[in-house]
């Protein structure tokens, strides 16, 4: 048995064989890490890096991540994802930062619009603060299976039902898509145009979105009528076949990451940084 | 033992009742075909024998359902679910979103009940193995065929033991190979003693699986019999039902002057 995964300790070994090659994949030590302390982390990367401000504390967090993206096996993806969810939100911070705010010093000019220094500082600030929160999210995403960080809650005390919406809410994000497809699918089959330029697509969009939604409604109804006859109402705790590991490097870790957010704050609030 | 006492039910902010009157029973071990034009009640019937009308989804019932001889009014729900178990006709529906494999998906009832990982595993196993479903014990359950994933539906049920088990069309989005699956599914199961009540469109399957039918026109069951007699009853067509291919071609061989005994040795 892997040292990262706790089975059920009332199994017999076959079982236990069989139980743990269901257990998500973890290709590397920071993947086996407990997710937890992967949840720690990205909240104290993204958080910190917001509340610390400037730019040294943001481009730490953002290389600390990097760092440890190297390590999960996962850098270039990560990167990708990380550029790809923030370009939209970053060309519309360039834009505003720089031709808006106020500033002395005018770089050039386009129309009745100066681009300031201090436009362009504003905006820098902003972009290395979001690739941190970027890149921290996106690292617990791609290293952290959501049935193993959902079963880690339900192990500390989560209530089952807790446990159950938190997962089905992530799990159903790939349902919704696969959806989503099927019916822009079969809406094309019926003359409608989803493709072409920009304003052509967002038209094509308007009309998938309610059998999507509805859709969604509806199933839910009756997959919760089928959970319901599963003793999904029950009462009470579960047995769980699996969780993760929990170490005590791990949770002195995870103290010691919160207090290191609670010192940038701090930091930041009496104006040290 | 199933039974419907006199069941009437409305659904909540109607005035109407959908069912009137219903009387039925479902023996342990039996296989009763319920059959109807669309908007008879047969699925409302289906919840309210689950428990689930007026348990969950709310309404007004009035009668008695009981389930081996105890009243089962205003016990709570997850009581039902280890005596009797309810499958709709999409499986897609039926199956939680949130295991990663069929195998936690069939043990996810068996884990709801607060049962020991041990007793878990081994009720997963038995109810897969039951429906010969071992080989998809690995596989991840949004990605599997519509008959693979109505026995996953099936195995989940099964996992939680319950005496009786209630079919809404368990066979409505299946191909002729999913249809055949669960088809030979049903009758092993039903040779372990479980009951059960399977609403249906192929009358065919029917036809070889339920030794009683019963007919429901607008809320009321109108006819409850021997399959083969209820299936040949000449007013089917008249209550929205299509009888199964081998009534039929009889007929249209009559119709033509020919002697419907002559294909009939065929067709056994």
């Amino acid at each position: 048995m892997p040292v990262w995964v706790i089975l059920a300790d009332d199994l017999e070994p076959a079982d236990a064989r069989e139980i743990e090659r269901l257990v998500p994949a973890t290709p590397s030590s920071y993947h086996r890490l407990n997710p937890l302390t992967k949840a720690v982390i990205a909240a104290v990367g993204s958080i910190g890096a917001f509340v610390a401000g400037g730019y040294i504390g943001p481009i730490v967090f953002d290389l600390v991540m990097l760092l440890l993206a190297v390590r999960a096996g996962v850098l270039g993806q990560l990167v990708r994802a990380s550029l790809l969810l923030t370009a939209p939100i970053a060309i519309s911070v360039v834009l505003v930062s720089v031709f808006t705010r106020a500033g002395t010093t005018v770089l050039f000019a386009i129309g009745p619009f100066d681009a300031t220094a201090e436009g362009v500082d504003f905006a820098a600030q902003t972009l290395v603060r979001l690739f941190a929160i970027s890149l921290s999210i996106g690292l617990f995403v791609m290293t952290t299976h959501p049935r193993a960080f959902v079963f880690d809650l339900e192990r500390r005390g989560a209530s089952p039902r807790v446990a159950f919406v938190a997962l089905a809410t992530i799990e159903a994000v790939p349902a919704l898509v696969e959806r989503a497809a099927v019916i822009g699918e079969s809406q094309r089959a019926r003359g409608l145009d989803t493709e072409g330029n920009l304003r052509a697509r967002l038209r094509g969009l308007l009309p998938l979105i309610g059998p999507v939604i509805i859709g969604a409604l509806t199933d839910v109804e009756e997959r919760s009528l089928a959970l319901e006859s599963r003793a999904f109402s029950r009462p009470g705790r579960r047995h769980l076949l699996w969780t993760m590991r929990d170490t005590r490097w791990e949770r002195l870790l995870r103290w010691g990451l919160m207090a290191l957010l609670g010192a940038i704050t701090l930091a930041r609030i009496s104006g040290r940084i | 033992m199933l039974g419907l006492h006199g069941i009437s039910y409305r659904y909540a902010g109607y005035a109407e009742p959908v069912l009137h009157e219903i009387n039925l029973t479902l023996a342990d071990g039996e296989i009763v075909g319920v059959v109807g034009a669309n908007d008879a009640g047969k699925s409302t019937l289906c919840l309210v024998a689950s428990g689930l009308a007026p348990g969950s989804i709310g309404g007004g019932l009035s009668g008695r359902l009981t389930i081996d001889g105890s009243d089962m009014a205003g016990r709570p729900l997850h009581e039902f679910s280890t005596r009797v178990g309810i499958a709709f006709q999409n499986p897609a529906t039926q199956l939680s979103g949130v295991s990663g494999s069929v195998f936690e998906e069939v043990a996810l009832g068996p884990m709801n009940l607060g049962l020991p990982a041990r007793e878990t595993v081994a009720r997963t196993r038995a109810a897969l193995t039951t429906l010969g479903i071992e080989d998809l014990r690995e596989r991840e359950p949004r990605h599997l065929s519509g008959g693979q994933a109505q026995l996953v539906v099936l195995a989940s049920l099964l996992a939680m033991r319950p005496a009786h088990l209630v079919l809404d069309e368990p066979t409505a989005q299946l191909d002729p190979e999913g249809t055949r699956l669960v088809g030979e599914a049903l009758r092993a199961l039903a040779a372990t003693g479980t009951g059960m009540l399977i609403t249906e469109h192929k009358t065919d399957l029917l036809n070889r699986l339920c030794s009683r039918v019963v007919v429901i026109d607008a809320g009321r069951i109108v006819l409850d019999g021997p399959t083969a007699a209820v299936l040949a009853d000449g007013r089917m067509e008249q209550w929205g039902v299509e009888p199964p291919s081998p009534i039929r071609l009889a007929r249209a061989l009559e119709a033509r002057g020919l002697d419907p005994g002559l294909v009939a040795g065929a067709l056994q």
